[in-house]
């Protein structure tokens, strides 16, 4: 496919772990923010053509992995009354909650649909007036233009019966949180490339400059991950913190205005907890007052209870950088993406279900089959 | 989650800004795609496309500089590493 093969080419790959290799003189860690990227470094083995003092280690990027329990706990409940058709991505049925999951719910005939886009859910609840149709609105900047536009359209058709279950995430503050924490060691960003897509950069550079970090706006595939990878340690070798952009092919500088503007007729910045991280102020978004008719957890009066995590997970060590994977003694025993005991586990973009996946079988053989494609 | 997915836009219809939208092409696959938010993409032009929405044009200028970054940087040339 266009724009996607030509950056898996392994010759050109191998220029880029040449390159990184001649100007890497010392030991740096690196993390890069989105799942996304996370999933195309295990898949495709680019950490094993680093050179051995670059570590890259895995960010919170993952929308489904950081959905707070309770905010699962509450979307069981809605999903689980009568009249209701719950819509969601399909990532988001798995995660467990207290004792059941949205497949659960499903499985004991709740009405729990898999959409691909939220405008997909506004169709349904205009096929089905008599029906409360609620879309789980659970993403980063990437995916807050689409929902935005899902309220808005429903707003101006006059549609009574729709709402969003809002679990809207935002990437900065948890980059300046992962910065501000004092076991952090992550030297330098990669930014996740389609949260910039939208939202543009420059909110990065008032952060590169007080933690004097670089960060390096960054695509998805191998040799995106590697061009960004050597720009960031090429900035950390030269001293220097800045923004760069790797992804110009797909972000501008202020980003995606129109995208922009409407997610900001509709949301507002919100405090919001993180699962397996805690509550970061102005992290996330939330329905504005005047789109509130909007909001399932106004509609549906739901307790969401608290929830402790599973004792053994580590997942939020995981998601900030502190620890990996097979670290965790539950990993691949009884956690596995079958029987997930945290969201990590879970999501496809989750450092554990990438590193289950791809990671059980010896790096040796891991080579081959990258080298076969 | 994030993940965008680029493909060619096809065909264009609508004059609201709200509800423009089009058939895009990912290799062969047809989807239609809400174009809201890319008002100057025009037919024939790459579009990412995350959850049915094209979040941007793909700039094939930019596109192709990753494959001459090496290069311009003097990375490949100077150290005689050029692929022949
Ligand atoms: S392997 Fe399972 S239990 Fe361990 S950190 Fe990952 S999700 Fe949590």
């Amino acid at each position: 496919m266009k724009f996607i093969d030509e950056y898996r080419d392994r010759a050109g790959a191998q220029a880029y772990a040449r390159a990184l290799r001649r100007i890497t003189t010392r030991p740096w860690t690196l993390m890069e923010v989105c799942g996304g990227q996370t999933h195309a470094i295990v898949k495709f083995g680019v950490d094993t053509l680093l050179p051995p003092e670059v570590t890259l280690v895995h960010g919170p990027g993952c929308p489904v992995c950081v959905t707070p329990l309770e905010l699962i706990e509450k979307a069981i409940e809605i999903a689980a009354k009568p009249g209701v058709i719950f819509c969601s991505f399909g990532d988001m049925l798995r995660v467990p909650g207290r004792d059941r999951d949205l497949l659960t719910v499903k499985a004991g005939g709740g009405d729990v649909r898999i959409v691909y886009s939220p405008l997909d859910a506004v169709a349904l609840a205009e096929r089905n007036p008599d029906r409360e149709v609620v879309f789980f609105a659970v993403g980063f900047e990437t995916t807050a233009p689409a929902n935005a536009m899902a309220v808005f359209q429903a707003a101006r058709k006059g549609i009574t019966n729709f709402s969003l279950l809002v679990s809207h995430v935002l990437v900065p503050p948890a980059m300046e949180a992962i910065l501000s924490s004092p076991a952090g060691k992550v030297q330098g960003f990669l930014a996740a490339g389609h949260v910039c897509t939208v939202m543009g950069f420059t909110e990065y550079e008032p952060i590169a400059a007080r933690y004097h970090v670089p960060i390096v706006v960054t695509g998805f595939e191998p040799i995106d991950i590697l061009q960004g990878v050597f720009m960031c340690v090429k900035q950390l070798e030269e001293g220097r913190a800045e923004v760069e952009n790797q992804y110009a092919r797909a972000v501008r500088r202020l980003g995606n205005q129109p995208a922009q503007q409407l997610v900001n007729e509709v949301f507002e910045v919100v405090p919001r907890k993180w699962r397996g991280v805690g509550e970061i102020p102005r992290s996330g978004l939330g329905l504005r007052p005047a789109y509130e008719l909007f909001d399932a957890e106004r509609r549906f009066d739901v307790a969401g209870h608290a929830l402790d995590e599973p004792a053994e997970c580590i997942s939020g060590l995981i998601m900030q950088g502190l620890k990996k994977p097979p670290d965790c003694t539950a990993f691949g025993g009884v956690c596995t993406p079958e029987h997930p005991l945290g969201a990590t586990m879970v999501s496809s973009e989750g450092a554990c279900a990438a590193y289950y996946r791809y990671r059980r079988i010896p790096i040796a053989s891991m080579e081959e089959t990258r080298h076969g494609r | 989650m994030c993940l965008a997915v680029p493909g060619r836009i096809m065909a264009i219809e609508g004059d609201d800004p709200i509800l423009r939208s089009g058939t895009v092409d990912f290799s062969g696959i047809t989807k239609r795609v809400n174009l809201s938010y890319v008002p100057e993409a025009a037919v024939g032009d790459f579009v990412l496309v995350h959850v049915g929405f094209a979040i941007s044009t793909v700039d094939e200028d930019e596109a192709a500089k990753v494959f001459s970054y090496l290069r311009a940087m003097g990375e490949l040339a100077e150290l005689g590493d050029e692929p022949s």
